[in-house]
């Protein structure tokens, strides 16, 4: 469970707060999706919900960061990166730099861990199966597509079993298969107990993966409630989020005098 | 694909290219004939091959076989620098092309480089900041611009130089509806003045939407090549699938109802009225 309690966050030299008054509970098993226009705060959320800002960023916090109910303030970073994994956007930010090939890169989180031998290849090879990047394993990290780099440094978090996770448009560079993919490891990981924060853009794979979503605007809550209700809500666009295209289509449809039977067809998995 | 009948913007001509050493080969003899003004999608799973086509374009990489051609010009015969003059290239990646101060500055840099001066220099910059909604943030230091502000950013200082062809890796990742609506008018735009717009896209709602022709890509070669309703259609669905690709929904609810290959909204929409 990862907590904040009435966070307002500024960056150092900004006069306006990037978050303001913040009050959210994720809970264990949960996966949770943060949408909102750009510039919202969203990204600022992963930084402080992570740890790394204010500790790596600078800036000014107030308010609480608390990991499964206690303050996270006494905690050193290495300890809070043991307990909450973070992804970005950009992959290179996230590869180590460090392995020769797809298969260390994956392995480093859980070797760093202390892991035995064993257990180490068992959850590499699992990452890399879930997201069927196998291929990939004697590859060098640096010579790959964006896409495919972006896929490696999600398997390297995979492997570690966070148990909390946030992570900031990890799909940004992905296919559509790649990105059905990230969900999939995302809803199991979820399974087995971690609390999981998705930021994204993409409200078709939110619509996927998350039971509750959270809306940002300005910094602050806008909305807060159960995945359907939040992306089938009608004032979705007024903040500045493009609805799934299920939601959309349901909506033009009916207009154009589709019957229930005619909509139906949108609930059909794709094959 | 009929061939087009004006002479070509863009022409490869059985392009293959192998990185060293590990001996990848990226591309694998892939011919395509680009008209002047056409919008055209490049789609296909991570490592199919994409990014490394556009880096043929603007000399930024060399063909281990093969010719490319921009506007009648091969581009072996030409520096990179030369070619910038023709086609510009978004990265997916602001940060690896945003090194000014300002935004203006940042925006100037390309055309002055090319070649503009004075007048025509400051409306070529006005132009490409109002198209990309950045008229606003003129004197803001790119790195306080968010992300996704930053991608405008990198979009308008190519779109600036005002080139004959204009490539996008991943224009629309990580924008917001907002984002989103200046890309799709930058592309609307750049294509009414004649420009060839060439995109690179996972998004293939936007693809289906905004590009006249699309290239599928996989291993390195091109599997299928048409205008969306073709390449969205059910028959190549199979095909899609072994790039990792998906219909957009309206291409699979159309399809579920009866009403033929119906890649976007608007034809879903249009084919369900017409049935009724």
């Amino acid at each position: 469970m990862l907590s904040l309690e009435g966070v307002t966050y500024r960056y150092a030299g900004t006069s306006r707060p990037s978050l303001r008054d913040i009050s959210l509970t994720f809970g264990d098993g949960e996966v949770v999706g943060i949408a909102g226009r750009s510039e919202a705060g969203k990204t600022t959320l992963c930084l402080v919900l992570s740890g790394l800002a204010p500790r790596t960023v600078g800036g000014s916090l107030s308010g609480r960061l608390l990991v499964d109910g206690s303050d996270a303030a006494p905690l050193a970073i290495h300890e809070l990166a043991g307990r909450i994994g973070i992804a970005f956007a950009s992959p290179a930010t996230q590869l180590s730099g460090v392995a020769a090939t797809v298969y260390e890169e994956v392995a480093f989180g859980p070797m760093n861990l202390g892991l035995p031998r064993d257990e180490i290849i068992q959850r590499t090879d699992e990452a890399l199966t879930a997201l069927r990047i196998e291929p990939l394993a004697a590859r060098d990290p640096a010579r790959l597509s964006g896409g495919q780099q972006q896929l490696v440094a999600i398997a390297g978090l995979l492997a570690q079993r966070p148990a909390h996770l946030v992570l900031d448009e990890p799909t940004a560079q992905l296919d559509p298969q790649g990105t059905r993919l990230v969900g999939e490891a995302l809803t199991r990981l979820a399974n087995g107990g971690a609390s999981i924060i998705l930021v994204e853009q993409k409200t078709d794979l939110l619509a996927a993966v998350c039971s509750r979503v959270v809306v940002l605007d300005a910094g602050a809550v806008a909305r807060d409630g159960a995945a359907g209700d939040v992306l089938g809500d009608e004032r979705l666009s007024s903040l500045g989020i493009a609805a799934p295209a299920s939601v959309r289509l349901r909506k033009a449809l009916a207009q154009a005098g589709a019957g229930a039977a005619q909509l139906a067809v949108l609930d059909e998995p794709l094959r | 694909m009929t061939p087009p009948t004006a002479a070509p913007a863009i022409s490869l001509e059985s392009v293959s290219h192998v990185y060293q050493p590990a001996a990848v080969r990226a591309l694998d003899e892939v011919s395509l004939q680009i008209a002047p003004g056409q919008r055209l999608a490049l789609i296909g799973q991570n490592g199919s091959g994409k990014s490394t086509l556009v880096r043929h374009l603007n000399g930024l990489l060399r063909p281990t076989s093969g010719r490319v051609l921009v506007d009648g010009h091969e581009t072996v015969r030409h520096t990179v620098a030369d070619l910038a003059h023709r086609v510009g290239l978004v990265f997916q990646d602001p940060d690896r092309q945003i090194f000014a101060g300002s935004v203006e500055a940042e925006v100037a840099f390309g055309p002055r480089n090319v070649g503009m001066r004075g007048a025509q220099l400051g409306s070529a910059v006005t132009r490409a900041l109002e198209a990309t909604g950045l008229a606003d943030a003129r004197r803001t230091n790119p790195y306080d611009l968010g992300a996704s502000r930053r991608k405008l950013l990198a979009l308008a200082s190519v779109l600036a130089m005002e080139t004959l062809v204009l490539v996008l890796d991943e224009p629309t990742t990580g924008q917001d509806v907002a984002g989103i609506d200046a890309v799709r008018h930058v592309i609307q735009s750049a294509s009414r003045d004649g420009r060839t717009v060439i995109a690179i896209s996972h998004d293939m709602e936007f693809v289906a939407t905004e590009f006249e022709r699309v290239v599928v890509m996989g291993g390195g070669r091109v599997l299928a090549d048409g205008p969306p309703a073709d390449v969205f259609a059910a028959p190549q669905w199979a095909l899609l699938a072994s790039t990792y690709l998906e219909p957009p929904l309206a291409a699979r609810a159309g399809e579920r109802l009866g009403l033929g290959s119906t890649p976007t909204d608007a034809a879903l929409v249009a084919a369900l009225r017409a049935a009724q």
